[in-house]
């Protein structure tokens, strides 16, 4: 239920004039929940950021995330993280 | 992978068959200015709680609709998690708060001017929450007006 949370706080945040941006590790609930921005990072729940202890892992997914922020919305944007597409 | 397929049965059924919610965000805003000079907040669902604070609820039916703020320079091993749930692999997050709640990360960008700064504040909620009404109508608003009062330009939310 995590994703949901996050793309209900998201939306409430969004629509409180603050661009956002949201990880997603569940490609097809983040679809139905719909939130403004989100990456899809192919791994694990749990593992948002991709791996404990790897810093330039997590900045890249950070950056990916943040580069969405300047999107101009026609409705949600979901994109994947380039180095985990789904074979 | 992640995807429906790799949860546990129970979990399938539930996600399968349940109506989720959406809230009505559009037109949506957008960031003006330039990620180097944007100030950057997390919000994430780990469930995290600094030792000082309540830990969350996972006895209130429905889910645990409160947060807590985790101010900028908290020292991260010392927080607790709340999100128990099963349906997650929390090897990762206890081994590494980075993982979901990124802020060495973000001070990493700011130094580096690949962010403009880190907020003074961040929000931790607990994930697991089935009946998400007054999330929706009561917390999840309290936090966007702190995020505006720091002037924060961009949010990155993070499940686990």
């Amino acid at each position: 239920m995590c994703h949901q949370s996050v793309g209900l706080i998201q939306g409430v945040i969004e629509k409180g004039g603050i661009p956002t941006v949201s990880i997603t590790l569940l490609r097809e609930v983040t679809e139905r929940v719909a939130p403004p921005r989100a990456l899809f990072v192919n791994r694990p729940l749990g593992f948002p950021l991709g791996e404990a202890h790897n810093a330039p892992l997590q900045e890249a997914i950070i950056l990916a995330a943040l580069e969405m922020l300047s999107i101009e919305l026609r409705g949600p944007a979901l994109r994947e993280f380039p180095e985990f597409k789904r074979l | 992978m992640a995807s429906l397929t790799d949860l546990s049965l129970k979990y399938r059924i539930f996600m399968r068959t349940y109506r989720y919610r959406q809230t009505d965000w559009s037109p949506g805003a957008v960031l003006r200015k330039p990620l180097a000079r944007a100030r950057v907040a997390v919000v994430t669902t780990a469930g995290y709680s600094l030792p000082e604070q309540s830990p969350f609820n996972d006895s209130i039916p429905g889910g645990d609709y409160s947060y807590r703020v985790i101010p900028d320079g908290s020292d991260l091993n010392s927080l607790r998690i709340g999100n128990r749930s099963d349906a997650f692999d929390s090897s990762g997050i206890e081994a590494d708060k980075n993982l979901a709640l990124p802020l060495d990360r973000l001070h990493d960008l700011a130094r580096t001017r690949q962010i403009g700064s880190v907020a003074p504040r961040h929000f931790s909620f607990m994930g697991s929450i089935t009946a998400p009404g007054r999330l929706v109508s009561r917390t999840a608003p309290e936090v966007a007006a702190m995020l505006r009062e720091d002037e924060v330009d961009a949010v990155l939310l993070t499940p686990v």
